[in-house]
């Protein structure tokens, strides 16, 4: 009880001591606060993206054939199918279709799919909401595309895609086989690649290798590919981020530690006073560890808070177009909270901590003065 | 009481600036008597205040407090001996700015660990003891140079020590509150406190209620030092 007494004590009197030079403790705290919000917010955001964009994807094929051509992918003959499906392990293989459509009126590329649901009329499209938005689009409205040929194939918005997955479908629109090819010139018997599904994930790789040796142009994809590049994009994307917030963590880290680590002669002073009434040296460290936490624990979970609703409810209004990508369909959508507790113990561990023992050591060295020095103060 | 024996404070020694603040002194500090050390500026008062105060350690020669040698003790336990057996009364009154007065009259409590309640209701005691209850929430800024000498008499007395030592403590105040710093002196004497007061103002070394007045010079006591 008496040292939960001493902590409670010593806390009690390191808290109205903070209170003192409240002004320059707030100044701090709101500046260290900014910098771990900055931090936490691209930690958070990466996250989620990395998190969200993997959880759709997990929906994508196993195995993508493309046909390469010098290098580039071309379209893939429709025969190539029923061999691909006689390979042992292969429990299904579909031609799909998709490509690019610039729209030159608003500057803005759609991504165009072919869809897989039979339901889908002639004439009619599902679009994104980042294309809605874009061509103020509504359900029922008719939107001319240029075909290949310069001939105007009109489509009417039959549906428009839900905010959930706006991450990857935003600048999408999905149509019917016959209006794909009318307004890309893909010709019949051909496809742009193939999707597989393997009977067992597992021989993923066998499989691959085996449409490797059968088609020698083609270049097989397989989904763990696919997710490791996202991954490796959503990290540069913060990587960029990060780097942009060094020159403010730096600047941080300089001033926090000239405050942290430089005693002014009033601190110096009152640390002599209090080794003279009958603290020990250790009582003084307590004091001022206590001084380093409340600093920097408030800051940090200031900082964290604020990073999580700018993430989570502000659909990350100030990292949006590094973050996101899309040169003009940036996606709006509100990511579904994803917090790596890693992450979170590694930003812990390079703010409060540092900070926690730069503010001890300098105090430590002025409590081990000789508490007769308070006499001749 | 306090037993000091050829006591020697060297400050720098062996370097060119080297200087002797206490040069072999010994005297006994005779339990529940008024003793004041008397003497001009760098005669060594406030240094042998010190040594006697457990603040300092001699550079050579041997301090008894209370039968037990305490010399070599360890800083920590040192410490400790500080906080539990002396009060200190400094010549700037040393209160801590920016904080009340009932906080700065606890804070030699603080790290006992005993309840904080409990601290509180004793500080309060000693303020309205001093005539200080209404200030107890003030800031120390804002007290008088006689509250604030009286808030800091009440923090040396917040441990209850045996011995109170006062550092020129009315060098800051003017005859009548230099009187009135004597009245307390003599009624915490009357409680059986054993008071140390280093001082060069007649007003307390002339005082009827000294026991004893010790005269130095020079870091050394003056043969024939005053007894009354």
């Amino acid at each position: 009880m008496r040292l939960l007494n001493r902590q409670r004590n010593i806390i009690d009197f390191t808290l109205s001591s903070l209170l003192r030079r409240k002004r320059k403790n707030t100044a701090l705290v709101l500046v260290y606060t900014l910098v771990v919000f900055g931090l936490a917010s691209v930690i958070f955001s990466t996250q989620a993206l990395k998190h969200e964009a993997c959880s759709i994807l997990q929906k994508s094929p196993e195995v993508v054939i493309q046909r390469v051509v010098a290098g580039r992918q071309e379209l893939i003959p429709a025969s190539y199918i029923d061999k691909v499906k006689d390979i042992r392990g292969v429990q299904s293989a579909q031609g799909r279709f998709w490509g690019y459509y610039y729209d030159s009126t608003v500057g803005a590329n759609y991504t165009l799919m072919v869809s897989n649901e039979p339901s889908g009329a002639e004439g009619s499209m599902v679009i994104g909401k980042g294309v809605a938005r874009t061509l103020h689009a509504e359900k029922g409205d008719i939107v001319p595309f240029r075909a290949y040929d310069g001939s105007i194939v009109t489509l009417q918005v039959g549906y428009i895609l839900s905010v959930q997955s706006e991450l990857v479908s935003s600048d999408l629109v999905l149509l019917t086989e016959n209006d794909f090819r009318q307004i890309t010139g893909v010709p019949k018997g051909a496809f742009t690649d193939i999707a597989v599904m393997a009977r067992n994930p597992k021989e993923l790789t066998i499989i691959a290798e085996k449409i490797r040796r059968l088609f020698p142009d083609t270049r097989p994809i397989i989904k763990d590919d696919i997710l490791r590049t996202y991954e490796t994009i959503f990290d540069w994307r913060g990587g960029i981020l990060l780097v942009i917030l060094a020159g403010a963590m730096l600047a941080f880290v300089i001033l926090a530690w000239d405050k942290a680590s430089g005693l002014s002669s009033e601190e110096r002073k009152e640390i002599g006073i209090l080794k003279g009434i009958g603290w020990e040296t250790s009582d003084v460290i307590l004091m001022k560890f206590w001084e380093g936490v409340v600093i920097s624990l408030s800051s940090f979970l200031l900082g964290c808070v604020f990073a999580y609703v700018h993430i989570f409810f502000a659909s990350s209004a100030l990292f949006e177009p590094v973050l996101k990508g899309w040169s003009v369909l940036y996606p709006q959508f509100r990511l579904k909270p994803y917090i790596d507790p890693l992450q979170i113990a590694t930003l812990f561990s390079l703010t409060v901590i540092p900070y926690t023992v730069a503010t001890i050591i300098p105090s430590w060295r002025a409590a081990t003065m000789d508490p007769d020095s308070v006499m001749r103060l | 009481m306090i037993d000091v024996m050829d006591i020697r404070k060297v400050f720098n020694a062996g370097r060119p600036n080297e200087f002797v603040a206490i040069d072999g002194v010994s005297l006994a500090i005779e339990q529940r008597k008024i003793t004041v050390l008397k003497g001009p500026s760098g005669s060594g008062k406030t240094t042998l205040l010190g040594v006697l105060g457990c603040m300092a350690r001699p550079t050579s020669g041997r301090i008894i407090l209370s039968d037990r040698e305490i010399t070599s003790l360890p800083e920590r336990f040192l410490t400790e001996i500080r906080r539990t057996t002396f009060g200190f009364v400094f010549q700037q009154f040393n209160l801590i700015k920016g904080i009340t007065v009932i906080e700065n009259v606890i804070l030699p409590a603080y790290p006992s660990g005993e309840n904080p309640v409990v601290l509180k209701k004793r500080a309060m005691e000693l303020l309205s003891l001093f005539n200080l209850s209404q200030k107890a929430l003030s800031k120390v800024e804002w007290l008088s140079g006689g509250e604030a000498q009286r808030a800091s008499i009440a923090r040396a007395l917040m441990n209850d020590p045996e011995v109170i030592i006062a550092d020129e403590p009315t060098a800051n105040l003017d005859t009548k509150l230099s009187r009135e710093f004597m009245e307390i002196v003599s009624n915490l004497n009357g409680q059986g406190k054993t008071v140390i007061i280093a001082s060069h103002d007649p007003i307390v070394y002339d005082s009827a209620i000294v026991d004893r007045v010790v005269e130095m010079r020079d870091g050394k006591l003056i043969a024939g030092a005053t007894e009354k």
